[in-house]
């Protein structure tokens, strides 16, 4: 045994602090000491109690990282399960409103701002996922390929009721009975027109859309729009949504409105395709995507041309409101 | 060595178990303040969400209410929205720079008299009084056996605090629903999970931090002490034994035998027995030390009973300590109460108050915040106009609907019109209903020649039509294609 005199000496010059009567805990800095003021016991019960509660936490909850997992804990609780368990919820949440939006014709929607509110939000998220990849986001269009949502000009039709039925028959679709089609002949490229025709026809397209002042060439190209061109395009260029066959006497041009555009158009038009979402979506989905489309700032109120759906009277299944 | 040395001496524990404190019954003006400041916060407490205020029936009728679900502040005539925080920032400073101005004047008077935990200690202390007897009392029972009668008053006990706790857990979910309502809910078990989680909690810290923590919150737990002491100065009013009064201390017995010989303290020890800390004053300044005066009140019972002066425990600050004990006196308390530091905080606390509320009287009450939609950024309009996309987000920060107009100006040919109208109504203005109380989000489209600047900055405003026009503004950007100029 060691001689208790030595003790503070052989502690590293620990010495009894007189104000306090703590020990010091033997370091001492430019005259600085520490005090070593004994801890609260309340505090180790503390510190026994988080032990304690680890231990449970351990055996209750996923702990112990494996190679592939994890343990998987006595309540067996998981953050997908939590998950799930949130979206089920959620999916009773918004069942009122997904089986009212199922239950309105597409045409009454604009006649609950509620429903109509919630559809354009649905029709937001699903636009995301499915139409973007073409019509950009928000609608944009892509300029010379896909067409703008969001402007006046509609090929097909911008109430409720034609938005519906392109969203669920597609365009151009081949292989589906009541899909919306129409084929403008590649004048040019089949040599139904010479290059001077259509470059005179180009000229009469721009003197009508206000782009260039009246010319012989624009003279000689009239006669030929009026052979060639207006059983679609209309006799003044006005357009017809029977057919999706665009306006060309306004400021929006899908494939381009100068010279060369209007060229290569009328030499090998695209035809443009778009799918027919009514196999792969939900009626709900399609009323929300409707609404999205028709809340982009163009939707027209009620449709312009009558009954804008060719071969929708003939097929029996779909019905024009949308629903299947 | 190591071991050798391990051996030499029983090394001390690491850890200090809770020395009881059984303050004693006193009585005195210190004492009676403190009943009033319990009295008072404790009322302020329990009382304040059951105070009615009518506003109208868009509002809740809490005179103070944190309605988080909807996330709203009303206090009293005030509401404030969750962009209005600022003011609760304030409050909270006022708060801060509140304690500075109490330290600065009084010490630690807040500890010693409003601190929460000071107050539910003391409360809780007073229980122990009534069921266990004054300090000799409870230290014998402490000390005793288990004895059936020792169980029976622990169980009484414990029931009271466990009361208290609830109820003090209790009245805290009340400042954040309708508290008629939710009490009912409460106790039919309708209520939200949180509420029965939050009073549990509260109750479980209220009965531990007051029951058996106590004094350990203020030496271990609580940060305001350090910060009190590094903002005391030698002009603060503290608790102080006037050792060169007192000392050395005597019986009056031993005084009677040798007069002149012992100072003024008898050593009686009241003011360690009264302490609720359980702290020695006569050892001097010290963080264990609440400011609460209870040993002033014993010290001067008993100078009392003496015949001697009152005020050998006293309010007092290190500058007059210095002088008294150099045989000068004590500058007058007017003067150490107004001190130039303790007039400048006052003027900051005062200053800010000042500011807050003249903000909160100039505050608009429609607010418009507008978002340029930038996909697209602009749409071609089949007869050569631009159409540019907004989001308003326009707050009717009132009890009561409304209908505003929305205008633009800035903007030569605009056209405007919303979701719920079309270009063919479109003007220069529209106007729309606000629900009360609310954010309303307006989708505006904007029309504009095609010929333009590509970028252009110009201004909507909203105006109340409803004979209380003041609005307000936000200036944005119309986008144009860079070809159309």
């Amino acid at each position: 045994m060691v001689d208790s005199d030595n003790f503070p000496a052989a502690a590293g010059g620990k010495r009894i602090d007189e104000a306090t009567g703590t020990s010091t805990v033997g370091h001492e800095w430019d005259g600085i000491e520490e005090l070593d003021t004994p801890m609260p016991r309340w505090w180790l019960w503390t510190f026994y109690a988080t032990i304690v509660w680890a231990l449970i936490y351990v055996i209750l909850y996923p702990a112990w990282p494996l190679v592939n997992s994890a343990t998987t804990g006595v309540l067996g609780w998981t953050s997908r399960g939590e998950l799930e368990k949130e979206m089920r919820a959620d999916a009773v949440r918004r069942a009122p409103i997904v089986n009212a939006i199922a239950a309105t014709p597409i045409a009454d929607l604009t006649a609950k701002p509620e429903l109509m509110r919630a559809a354009v939000q649905g029709g937001s998220a699903a636009f995301k996922v499915h139409c973007v990849q073409c019509h950009g986001a928000g609608g944009a269009g892509v300029a010379k390929l896909y067409p703008s949502l969001t402007d006046d000009d509609w090929l097909w039709g911008g109430d409720l009721t034609s938005i519906a039925y392109t969203v669920e028959h597609g365009i151009r679709n081949p292989d589906h009975k009541v899909t919306r089609t129409s084929l403008m002949p590649a004048f040019g490229r089949d040599g139904i027109l010479d290059a001077k025709a259509i470059a005179d026809v180009v000229s009469h397209i721009r003197v009508i859309s206000g782009q260039e002042k009246p010319s012989a060439s624009a003279t000689r190209g009239a006669t030929i729009f009026a052979d060639n061109c207006a059983v679609c395009h209309g006799a003044k260029g006005e357009g017809d949504r029977k057919v999706g066959a665009p306006k060309l006497t306004d400021a929006i041009w899908l494939y381009g409105g100068d010279r060369a555009s209007l060229t290569a158009t009328i030499d090998a038009p695209r035809n443009g395709v778009m799918p027919r979402w009514g196999e792969r979506l939900d009626p709900v989905t399609i009323k929300m995507l409707t609404a999205y489309v028709y809340s982009l700032g163009g939707g027209e109120k009620s449709a312009l041309a009558p009954a804008p759906m060719p071969a929708a009277s003939e097929a029996k299944g779909p019905g024009a409101n949308g629903q299947r | 060595m190591a071991s050798a040395d391990l051996l030499a001496d029983p090394p001390p524990s690491l850890y200090e178990a809770r020395k009881g404190v059984y303050p004693k019954k006193v009585d005195g003006p210190f004492r009676r303040f403190k009943w009033a400041i319990m009295g008072i916060t404790l009322a302020i407490y329990y009382g304040t969400p059951w105070i009615r205020w009518d506003r109208g029936p868009y509002a809740p009728d809490q005179a103070v209410l944190v309605d988080l679900a909807n996330r709203r502040f009303y206090m009293f005539q005030i509401e404030i929205w969750p962009h209005e925080f600022y003011y609760v920032a304030g409050l909270l400073i006022m708060a801060g720079i509140g304690l500075f101005v109490v330290t600065s004047a009084v010490g630690r008077a807040w500890c010693g008299y409003a601190c929460p935990q000071t107050v539910w200690t003391d409360l809780f202390q007073h229980v122990d009084r009534l069921v266990d007897g004054d300090r000799n009392a409870q230290i014998r029972l402490a000390n005793g056996p288990w004895t059936a009668e020792k169980i029976a008053k622990r169980t009484v006990k414990y029931a009271i605090y466990l009361t208290i706790a609830f109820w003090t857990g209790g009245a805290w979910i009340m400042y954040f629903a309708d508290a008629p309502t939710l009490t009912r809910e409460f106790w039919s078990g309708d209520a939200a999970l949180v509420a029965y989680g939050t009073v549990a909690v509260l109750t479980a810290t209220t009965f531990i931090l007051g029951g058996f923590l106590r004094e350990q919150v203020c030496i271990y737990m609580c940060p305001w002490p350090r910060i009190q002491t590094a903002m005391m100065d030698e002009k603060s009013l503290l608790v102080t034994y006037k050792d060169w009064r007192g000392e050395p201390r005597g019986s009056t017995k031993k005084a009677q035998a040798h007069p002149g010989a012992f100072g003024d303290c008898i050593d009686c020890n009241q003011c360690v027995a009264v302490c609720p800390t359980g702290i020695d004053i006569r050892e001097g300044p010290q963080i264990g030390c609440i400011t609460c005066a209870l040993c002033i009140d014993a010290c001067d019972g008993v100078m009392a009973q003496v015949g001697r002066p009152r005020g050998l425990i006293d309010y007092c600050t290190l500058d007059d300590a210095a002088a008294e004990k150099a045989g000068g006196v004590a500058q007058p308390i007017r003067k150490t109460l107004l001190r130039p530091r303790t007039l400048i905080y006052l003027g900051i606390w005062g200053a800010i108050g000042a500011a807050m509320l003249f903000s909160l009287g100039q505050r608009t009450r429609l607010d418009l915040a507008v978002q340029h939609e930038r996909s697209p950024l602009y749409v071609q309009l089949s007869d050569g106009m631009i159409r540019n996309n907004y989001t308003l987000k326009l707050r009717n920060m009132e009890t009561r609907p409304r209908r505003v107009e929305v205008s633009v100006t800035g903007l030569d040919g605009a056209q405007l019109w919303t979701e719920a109208g079309s270009r063919e109504e479109a003007a220069q203005r529209v106007e729309i209903s606000l629900p009360p109380d609310s954010v309303t989000p307006v989708k505006l489209f904007i029309a504009a020649p095609g010929k333009g600047p590509a970028r252009q900055d110009f201004t909507i405003a909203t105006r109340g039509l409803d004979g209380k026009e003041r609005g307000d503004s936000d200036t944005i950007q119309f986008d144009r294609p860079e070809t159309a100029e």
